[in-house]
C-alpha cells in the first residue's frame, strides 16, 4: 500500500448527499480479477453519455477537475455495497483524498486499506470547503495527515480526527496481515479456548 | 457484579483475541463466506505471498451473482466472457485452497446469504463475514454478520481474524402486531424511512420488541438483510425457540451432546435488562403500513396510500438529490403511488428468495393473471428453496400466472447477470437497493415486499396488495 503523508492538490465538487458505490463503480465493472484499471470507469454512468463520449457537465470532465485529487462530497458518501472496487477505481483515478460529514462504515474501511484518506468534517466546514473547491483550477488544497488538518486554498484551516491505529498504517504504508500474522500465537491461543467452549464452531 | 451487557456486548466478548491500548481489537471469525466477485483478488493476493487460508472448514464459498438462472446455464455461452472467467476462478480456488463449495451445478447452490442459514453453517453467536454488504441477514440467528471488503476477505483467509474498533449500540423496537398484508419486508422499510440511509453509521442495531419476537426466521432474515440500507455495521436479533427450531437438524448444525452444549450458550444470548443503547427507535406495529420506494435511496420510503414527494419538501443537499431522482425515476410530484405503472415485476433476492417469500407472493397469484405485456420472474434463493417450491405447488403457481420460473442466484438485484432492465424499463422488486442503474442502466426500481410484487403484477401498477387479500 501507497504511503499517506502530505498532499496537495485540486480538490472537484460534489455536492450530492448519499453517493453510493453504485455510482462510483456500476456493476458491469466488477467482473474483473483484477485490482488496477478501473479509473476509466469511475462514475460510469454519470461521467459518459449513451454513445459513450464524455458528458461534459459531469464535474471530473471539466479541465479543472481532471486530474483532481481530492474529492469534497456530500453526506453518506460510499454508502451501499461493499464492493471494494469502488476505491480501486477512485485510487486508479488520482483521488488519494475525500472529505465529507459522513462515509459509510465499509467503504470507509476499505479506504484505509488502499492508501486513501476520508476526512469526516463539520457540515458548515465541508460546505466551505465545496465553495472553495468551486473555484477550480487555482484552488488548491492542503491535507496533512500527521498535522490531521486540511488547508483550504484562501489558509484557512480545519482539523480532522482520524483513528490512531489507522493514522499509523496510512502514514507507513502498512500492509494488515503482516501486522496481524505477528500476533499468530494469540489467535493459536484463541482457537485452542474457543475449541474447549464452543466445540461446535 | 459485571454490568449489564447487549447482546452485541456479549457476542463482541467472546470473539476478542486481543485488544491494544487505544482500543483496536483483533476479532475471531467463526465463518467466512466466499462468493466469486470480490475474491478473485483476495486469493491472488494469498498466492503472490505464499499464503494459505487458515481455517479451510469455516471457509464457504458459492458462486452467486454473475450465473444465469434460466435452464441449462452450464452452457458457457449463457455467460459473458468476463463473468465466466470469475466462476471459474472460484471454482480453482476452492479447490486449490481446499475450502467448502457448492458449485452451480448442485442443488444447494443459491445465493450466498440463504445457502449459509439453510446449510447449518450460521448459528448464534457467532462470527459471520462475507465481502457482501448483506451479510447482515445473518444476525437474524444472533451472530454478529457484517459485509467486508475484498483486503478484508484476504485477511480473514489468511489470519480468520478481523482487525476492528466496537460500533455503538442501538436498538430498534417494533412493538404491537402488524397488520394483515404488513410484512418484514415493509417493517425493515419502514424503519429505514423513519431513521434515514445514515441513521445506523457506526451502530450495530439489535432488533427487538413483539412484531419481531411474532415473527419466523425468513422474516427476520428480511429484517436483518436491510440493517445495512440503514448505515448500520449489522444488524441482531436474540435467538429464541424460533431460531433453535430452525437451526435444529440443519447438516452442519451440532448434534447430540454437543447440541445440548450449544443451546446451554444460546440460551444466554440475549441483552441484559438495564444494558445501555447508545440509540433507541420505536416503531408501532399497528402503524406500520404496505410501503413502497419511489426514489434512488431505500430511504425514499412511503406507504403505498402516499403521493410522490417534491424536492421543496426537503432540506440541504437532499432536496438535490430528490429532484436528481425524480427526474431519473421519470415522476412528477404529486402522483399517488398506485397510479404508478410498472414494466416488470421481479421476485427473488438474498432480502426475499426464501420459501415464505415465495408463499407470499403465490397466495396473491393463486388463481390470477400477470397483466398482458408486463414481464415477471421468480427467482428463488437456492436450488433448496426451488425444490421445495415445485413440491409445495407454489411453482405452477407462479407458471400459471405467468411468471417465469427461474433457477437460483442473486440474478436482477443487481443484473450482473443476464437479467437487467433496460434503459427507462419501470420495476417492481423484491430486492434491496434502488440505486440509479443498480438494476441495468437507467433502470427504474421500485422496492415492496413479496405480496405486492404479486399484487403490482397482476394490475400492472404499484397496488396496495390489502384490496387483494
Amino acid at each position: 500500500m501507497e504511503k499517506f503523508e502530505k498532499l496537495t492538490g485540486v480538490a472537484a465538487p460534489m455536492p450530492l448527499v448519499n453517493i453510493d458505490t453504485d455510482m462510483i463503480i456500476p456493476k458491469q465493472f466488477l467482473k474483473t480479477i483484477r485490482r488496477s484499471g478501473l479509473g476509466v470507469h469511475l462514475f460510469d454512468e454519470m461521467r459518459y453519455l449513451e454513445d459513450g463520449s464524455e458528458n461534459p457537465d459531469f464535474v471530473l470532465n471539466r479541465p479543472p477537475y481532471r486530474k483532481a485529487e481530492i474529492l469534497i462530497a456530500g453526506d453518506n458518501f460510499g454508502c451501499g455495497s461493499s464492493r471494494e472496487h469502488a476505491p480501486w477505481a477512485l485510487l486508479d483515478f488520482g483521488i488519494r483524498c475525500i472529505i465529507s460529514t459522513s462515509f459509510a462504515d465499509i467503504f470507509h474501511n476499505n479506504c484505509f486499506k488502499n492508501g486513501i484518506l476520508p476526512v469526516i468534517l463539520r457540515a458548515e466546514e465541508v460546505a466551505f470547503l465545496m465553495d472553495e473547491a468551486r473555484k477550480g483550477e487555482n484552488a488548491r488544497f492542503t491535507v496533512d495527515l500527521e498535522r490531521q488538518q486540511v488547508t483550504a486554498p484562501d489558509g484557512t484551516t480545519f482539523r480532522f480526527e482520524v483513528d490512531p491505529f489507522r493514522k499509523h498504517c496510512l502514514l507507513n504504508g502498512l500492509d494488515d496481515i503482516s501486522l496481524t500474522l505477528e500476533k499468530a500465537p494469540a489467535i493459536d491461543a484463541f482457537e485452542a479456548k474457543a475449541s474447549r467452549e464452543r466445540p461446535w464452531v | 457484579m459485571t454490568s449489564p451487557k447487549t447482546l452485541y456486548d456479549k457476542i463482541w466478548d467472546a470473539h476478542v483475541v486481543h485488544e491494544d491500548d487505544d482500543g483496536t481489537c483483533l476479532l475471531y471469525i467463526d465463518r467466512h463466506l466466499v462468493h466469486e466477485v470480490t475474491s478473485p483478488q483476495a486469493f491472488e493476493g494469498l498466492r503472490m505471498a505464499g499464503r494459505r487460508v487458515r481455517a479451510p472448514d469455516k471457509t464457504i464459498a458459492v458462486p452467486d451473482h454473475n450465473v444465469p438462472t434460466t435452464e441449462g446455464r452450464e452452457d458457457p455461452a449463457q455467460m459473458t466472457e468476463e463473468s465466466r472467467i470469475q466462476v471459474e476462478a472460484l471454482d480453482r480456488n476452492a479447490r486449490e485452497f481446499g475450502i467448502h463449495y457448492y458449485p452451480m451445478n448442485d442443488i444447494r447452490q443459491g445465493i450466498v446469504h440463504i445457502v449459509g442459514p439453510e446449510q447449518g453453517w450460521t448459528l448464534p453467536g457467532m462470527t459471520v463475514v462475507c465481502g457482501d454488504s448483506h451479510t447482515a441477514t445473518h444476525g437474524a440467528f444472533g451472530a454478529l454478520a457484517h459485509g467486508i471488503g475484498t483486503s478484508e476477505v484476504e485477511h480473514v483467509l489468511a489470519t480468520q481474524t478481523l482487525i476492528q474498533k466496537k460500533s455503538k449500540n442501538m436498538k430498534v423496537e417494533i412493538t404491537g402486531r402488524l397488520q394483515p398484508g404488513v410484512t418484514p419486508k415493509d417493517v425493515t422499510l419502514a424503519v429505514i424511512g423513519a431513521t434515514g440511509t445514515a441513521g445506523g453509521t457506526g451502530h450495530v442495531i439489535e432488533y427487538c420488541g413483539q412484531v419481531i419476537r411474532d415473527m419466523s426466521m425468513e422474516g427476520r432474515m428480511t429484517v436483518c438483510n436491510m440493517a445495512i440500507e440503514g448505515g448500520a455495521r449489522a444488524g441482531l436479533v436474540a435467538p429464541d425457540e424460533t431460531t433453535f427450531e430452525y437451526v435444529r437438524g440443519r447438516p452442519h448444525a451440532p448434534k447430540g451432546a454437543m447440541w445440548e452444549a450449544a443451546l446451554a450458550w444460546w440460551q444466554t444470548l440475549q441483552s441484559d435488562p438495564g444494558a445501555h443503547f447508545d440509540k433507541v427507535v420505536t416503531l408501532k406495529g399497528e402503524d406500520i403500513e404496505p410501503v413502497v420506494t419511489w426514489g434512488t435511496s431505500p430511504e425514499d420510503v412511503l406507504p403505498i396510500s402516499g403521493v410522490v414527494p417534491a424536492p421543496e419538501d426537503f432540506e440541504g443537499g437532499k432536496a438535490e438529490a430528490v429532484a436528481r431522482a425524480l427526474e431519473y425515476m421519470g415522476l412528477e410530484p404529486g402522483t399517488r403511488l398506485t397510479d404508478i405503472e410498472i414494466d416488470t415485476v421481479f421476485i427473488g433476492s438474498c432480502t426475499n428468495g426464501r420459501i415464505e417469500d415465495l408463499r407470499a407472493a403465490a397466495e396473491v397469484l393463486k388463481g390470477r393473471k400477470v397483466k398482458d405485456g408486463l414481464r415477471a420472474m421468480v427467482v428463488p434463493g437456492s436450488g433448496l428453496v426451488r425444490a421445495q417450491a415445485e413440491e409445495e405447488g407454489l411453482a405452477q403457481i407462479f407458471v400459471d400466472a405467468g411468471f417465469e420460473w427461474r433457477l437460483a442466484g442473486c440474478s436482477m438485484c443487481l443484473a450482473m447477470n443476464p437479467d437487467q432492465l433496460a434503459p427507462g424499463e419501470r420495476c417492481a422488486a423484491t430486492s434491496n437497493r434502488n440505486f440509479e442503474g443498480r438494476q441495468g442502466r437507467g433502470g427504474r426500481t421500485h422496492l415492496l415486499s413479496p405480496a405486492m410484487a404479486a399484487a403490482a403484477a397482476v394490475t400492472g401498477r404499484l397496488t396496495d396488495v390489502r384490496a387483494l387479500i
